[in-house]
This record gives structure tokens, sequence and C-alpha cells, in this order.
């Protein structure tokens, strides 16, 4: 065995060995990974706020550490390993790009429980969970058909993975439904946070028309563009962007993780945490829907609470036939709804919306 | 596809705005290159003015203030690197490096009480009947000043290297600095002065982003920019009207290629995605095919006994 592997391989036991005395510790040891800074104002922002209230529920028993600003990749897998390496109990990922991080890591902590936000892969000791936001897209593309003059909705979309994908796809059928003209614009920045590209899209998608123009990104720039241009309606992502209410921002997706991230950590003390898949909308409150402002006309936003109150008591499913996919072939009948393995796997738009999906 | 989405006289209008934290950031470290020293600090700098433009902004509801404020953030940040390099005679590319970490840490921190502020809005420039001029004028007369000031500064400072005797004097300095300290001149008086100038400037450069680009504050809201710039000057060839073109070219094409995703050309975003960055490198490689290199003494250490 070479002298960098002899070393290697001891560092790693030595800190699986301090990771098993840290379990013997009385304090839980909670680490959050975060893609973005949190004073964001968006998807960041709520994470951590989820981790406040798991420091608010029980105190001194337990302790949370963070990273913020960690890229996705390689370097998420190092920050992850330090803190598995510093004694954390329940590591909760929070961005899609930790995917595989998440789960090479976790090979390596057995004892060290992960739990990996709007991901699709799990192993004995990864979790996942994510929230219906596409629930939440439902009502703002409803507005959106409202709202719009020029019949454009712009949508900046982050990256082309199915959880962005189906709030694009959400949006439109609901915005079709509530008037037939629309035409949706839909910009890929490539980023789930950098304000001056975010901004950019979305002073490029006014420019071209869009009179309502929905983010899948993180921060409050394409808020300030839209209020620069003064007549652009726009909605939260992720967090209630209030400071932008009453308009443009007429509502918003709002993320709680509080009560999961409450629930998990009281598992991990009980010892009965478990390996588990969780996906919940609008009726367990993962999903918020921030305040519908008085620049939505009443009926609007009637027929908006409505939409919300049906989807909260699983009455009305967003995905419901009859829809065609783009190419024009069928997807599902009159009635029927998708089920979750096509809704997490999504990668094809329906029909009507035009452009394609970078591969 | 819908090309006619595109408005042309929108589109070059917003490629001169997109084009300008570039400019003036490349524009600043231009002159400390041509004066022989690397400052890997501009993305430092940059976020720095960002804040200092963004924080007395608010409070003085002042614009113009801000960016006075910005600039002599971004100068005094750099005065650190003055004193590292040319006092200290620490290796450049790593106080560059550490330049740029410091001042992004230290512009989050400042910035903590500033999130989800709005800042005073920066006005166009009142220009009167000319921003009444067909196509014309929406292009070159509806901008705000800092758009013109960075003009200002890059035809001044190709003047001044050019024409004048400071400007012999400081590419003397940066070809070579022990003949110029044979004759005379202080050489870390000129290049500490070079170095805060582009302090200055990459300083303007961030506070355009924070205060008329986006405008709010975010930490780590700069992106990469200062970056960019850096390598612009390298591409450039150390020529000021070729560091305009190629901010332009730059900033054209992000703006270009955002239009024509929203036209729904049928190209892989991927490709354009990258397009800013390779057009202009290749024009600009293309176009320092010719005899052009860089200042003799860029990056090394001088000290008076050598």
């Amino acid at each position: 065995m070479k002298f960098t592997t002899l070393m290697a391989s001891a560092a790693l036991a030595l800190g699986l060995a301090s990771g098993a005395i840290a379990d013997g510790d009385e304090k839980t040891k909670v680490g959050f990974v975060y893609v973005g800074p949190i004073g964001d104002g968006g998807w960041t922002y709520e994470h951590d706020k989820g981790r406040m209230a798991v420091e608010a529920e029980f105190g001194d028993k337990v302790e949370t550490v963070y990273v913020e600003n960690v890229a996705e990749g390689p370097d998420s897998e190092r920050v992850m390993t330090q803190m598995a390496l510093d004694g954390a109990d329940l590591i909760f990922t929070t961005s899609f790009g930790y995917m595989d991080p998440t789960i090479n890591v976790a090979a390596k902590f057995p004892n060290v429980k992960f739990e990996h936000a709007t991901g699709y892969k799990r192993a004995d000791n990864v979790s996942i969970y994510s929230a219906r936001f596409y629930e939440g897209r439902a009502i703002q593309g409803h507005i959106a058909g409202k709202m719009t003059k020029s019949n454009v909705v712009g949508y900046i979309g982050s990256f082309p993975i199915p959880e962005v994908i189906r709030g694009i796809n959400s949006a439109y059928i609901h915005a079709k439904k509530a008037n037939p003209d629309v035409e949706f614009k839909v910009i890929w920045v490539y980023t789930w946070f950098d304000p001056a590209k975010e901004a950019d899209a979305a002073k490029v998608l006014i420019e071209q028309g869009a009179d309502v123009v929905l983010q899948h990104t993180d921060s409050t720039a394409p808020q300030a563009a839209a209020q620069e241009a003064g007549n652009v309606v726009t909605f939260g992502q992720a967090s209630d962007m209030g400071q932008y209410a009453p308009f443009p921002r007429v509502s918003s997706i709002i993320d709680d993780w509080a009560p999961y991230y409450i629930a998990r950590t009281k598992a991990v003390m009980d010892g009965t945490w478990e390996s588990t898949a969780t996906w919940d909308g609008i009726g367990a409150g993962m999903v918020g829907i921030g305040e519908i402002t008085d620049a939505v006309p009443a009926d609007v936003k009637a027929e908006a609470l409505a939409l919300k109150a049906a989807l909260a008591d699983g009455s009305y499913h967003a995905f419901t036939g009859p829809l065609n996919k783009q190419d024009g072939t069928p997807w599902l009948a009159e009635g029927e709804t998708a089920d979750d393995g096509t809704l997490a796997g999504m990668n094809f738009y329906v029909e009507g919306i035009e452009g394609e999906i970078p591969q | 596809m819908d090309l006619s989405a595109i408005n042309p006289i929108l589109l070059i209008a917003a490629m001169i705005g997109a084009a300008t934290p570039i400019l003036l950031a490349a524009i600043g470290e231009l002159v400390a290159e041509r004066a022989g020293v690397l400052n890997l600090g501009v993305e430092g700098m940059m976020i720095t003015g960002a804040v200092c433009g963004f924080i007395i902004a608010v409070n003085t509801g002042s614009p113009t203030v801000g960016f006075v404020a910005a600039a002599v953030g971004g100068a005094v940040l750099s005065l650190l690197f003055a004193f590292l390099t040319q006092i200290a005679l620490a290796n450049q590319v790593a106080s560059g490096l550490a330049l740029t970490l410091f001042g992004l840490g230290l512009s989050a921190l400042m910035g903590q009480r500033y999130v989800g502020i709005k800042p005073p809005r920066t006005e166009a420039t009142p220009l009167g009947p000319l921003a009444d001029i067909p196509v014309i004028g929406p292009i070159i007369f509806g901008h705000d000043l800092i758009v013109y000031l960075g003009l200002v500064i890059v035809a001044a400072t190709w003047a001044t290297l050019k024409f004048t005797r400071a400007g012999l004097i400081l590419r003397a300095v940066g070809e070579n600095h022990d003949a110029a300290h044979a004759l005379g001149y202080k050489v870390k008086r000129i290049r500490t002065l070079a170095i805060m100038f582009g302090g200055a400037c990459a300083g303007l450069g961030g506070a355009y982003i924070s205060l008329v680009r986006v405008p709010q504050w975010t930490e780590g809201m700069t992106a990469g920019v200062g970056w960019i710039a850096l390598a612009l000057v390298v591409f450039a060839s150390w020529k000021p009207w070729r560091v305009l073109l190629g901010a332009y070219l730059f900033g054209g094409i992000t703006q270009l290629q955002l239009n024509l995703q929203g036209a729904g050309v049928a190209i892989p975003v991927e490709y354009l995605a990258m397009s800013p960055y390779i057009v202009t490198i290749i024009v600009l490689v293309i176009l320092s095919s010719d005899k052009s290199r860089a200042p003799g003494s860029l990056g090394r250490i001088f000290h008076a006994s050598g």
C-alpha cells in the first residue's frame, strides 16, 4: 500500500471512529449544505429558516452547522465529508446537484443519516424529500394566463431537470386553460443563483413582449427587473419575496421545510430514523402559496384559491388528462392523472409549448 | 422560431449596458498591467465596490455619491494589494488571489444588512432631444452617465498612454523597471497609483452591477465578471480600444444568446451559452496575431537594490 493511501485510509478510519463517538454524545449534530448564500431571499433562505426552526424546537439538545455557497459536484462531496468527520449525525443536502455526491459520501459513513432534497437516488442511510412545487405552479399558471395582456409569458429556467420541467408544464397547462392564446417563452440560464444573469434573462423576456415572468431561480433579481419595467407581473419563488408585493409580485410559492426538518431530527434523536421518500404538496403544508395581492382581480383570485383548495384536498391533480406530449403523442387519457414515477423523471414538454428541452 | 420578437435597437442598447462593468474593470486592470503589475484581485475589488456603492447610495439616496464611494472603496482595497506587492514585496499572483478571496468575504460581511433593499434609481443622462432621435437615440443617447464615463476613460487611457509624457513613463516602468528606476522615476509610487486606478475602475464596474444592472445587493453578485475582465486584457493585447471591442462583443453576444433563446431558435442552448466566451476569444486572438506582447516587467517584483 502506498504511503498516501495508507494515510488516507487511516484518516478515514479515524473519522469513522470519531463519528461513532460523536453518536454517543447527548447533542444531536445536524448539518446543512446550501447551494446559495442564506441571504438569497429565496431557496437557501427558506432552508435556513428550517434549520433555525430545528434549533428553536430542540434548543440545547441539538447543534446545527451549515455551509453556504457550496458548488454542486466534487466540492460538495468535500464539504459533506468534512461535516461527517466533524461528527454530524444527520446531514441535509439541499440541491439537486448534490445527488451523486450525497450517495458517495453516505456509502463512506454508514452511521450518518443523509437527507437529499429534490433528487431520486436513495440508500439505506439516504432519504429523499421534495415538495410538489408543481401544485403551486398550477396556481401561478392560472393567474398568469388571466393577467397577461400580451399573451406572452416568460419563464426563467435554471437547469433542464425534471423538477424545473414539471413546473413549466404545470404552469403552461393551467395558463392555457385560463387563456387559450397564451404562449410561453423559456430561457435557460444554467445557474440557480446569479443575480446579474437572472436580471438579464428577465429583461430579455420583457423586451420580447412578456408581461408575466415566472422564475425558477433563487434570487430576487427578476423581481427587480420587472419592477423597473413597470407593467410586468412576477411571482415569488421558493420564498415569499414580499418586499416586491403588491406589484410586480402578485403571489408566490413558499417552501416550508421546518416541520419536515424537525420531524427528521426527532427521528434521529429517537433512533427511529429510516430511509424514506417524501414528496409533499400544498395539502401537507410543504408548499405554501403566498398572499395573492389586490393587483389580481377578485374573480381571478377566487378561482386561484379554489384551485389551491382542490389541489390541497386531493380532489384535483395538477396533471389531469387529456394531455398530449409536445410531439402530439397521447400521454394521459381523459380524467387520468400522472403517476409519481413519470413526474419524478419528467423530461418532455406537454403539447403546445414551443422550443426544445436542452439535453 | 420568431426572430421578429427580437428588437435590434433594444438589443444593442442592452449590449452597451451589459458590457459596461466588464469594460470598466478591464480598462483599470489594463493600466495596472501596463505599469507592470499583475493584479488578480479584480473580482475582489469589484464586489467591494459593488457593496460600498450600494450602501452609500442607499444611505444618501444618491446613486452618484454611491458610484464615487464605490471607486474609493475599490481603490482603498487595492491599496492593500499595493502594500503587499510594492512594500512587502510579496508575490503578485498570490496577493491578487488573496485580494479576491478577501474582497468576497469582506463584501458579504458589509452587505449583511442590505439584502433585499432597493437602491435609488440611476436615471438616464438628460440629453434632451437627442434621446428622441429614432434608432440612434435609444442606442447612443439613452444611457446613464456611467456608460459614457466608461467610454471617456477608455479614450483618455488610450490618449494618455500614447501621447503624453505620463503615459510614456508608465509604460517605461512596465517594460523595464530597472531602467526606469535608473532614469530616476519612482517605480513604486507610479505602480501604486496605477494599482489604485485599477481598483477605482473595478469598484465602479462592481457598483454598476449592484446599482444599475441588477439592481440590488446579494452576496457574490459579480459572479466571475472580474475574471472575464482579466482575461479580456490579455486577449486584447493590452490595447484600450481592443478592450472596448472585446467587452462589447462579450456583452453583445451574452444578450444575443438570451434573445435567441427567447425567440426559440433551434440551436442547442449549451452552444449559445458558451458563444460569448468563444467568439470573444477567437476575435481577439486573431487581432493579436500582430507583434503585440505583454509588458516586459509584468508580474515581476521590483526592488531598488536590484
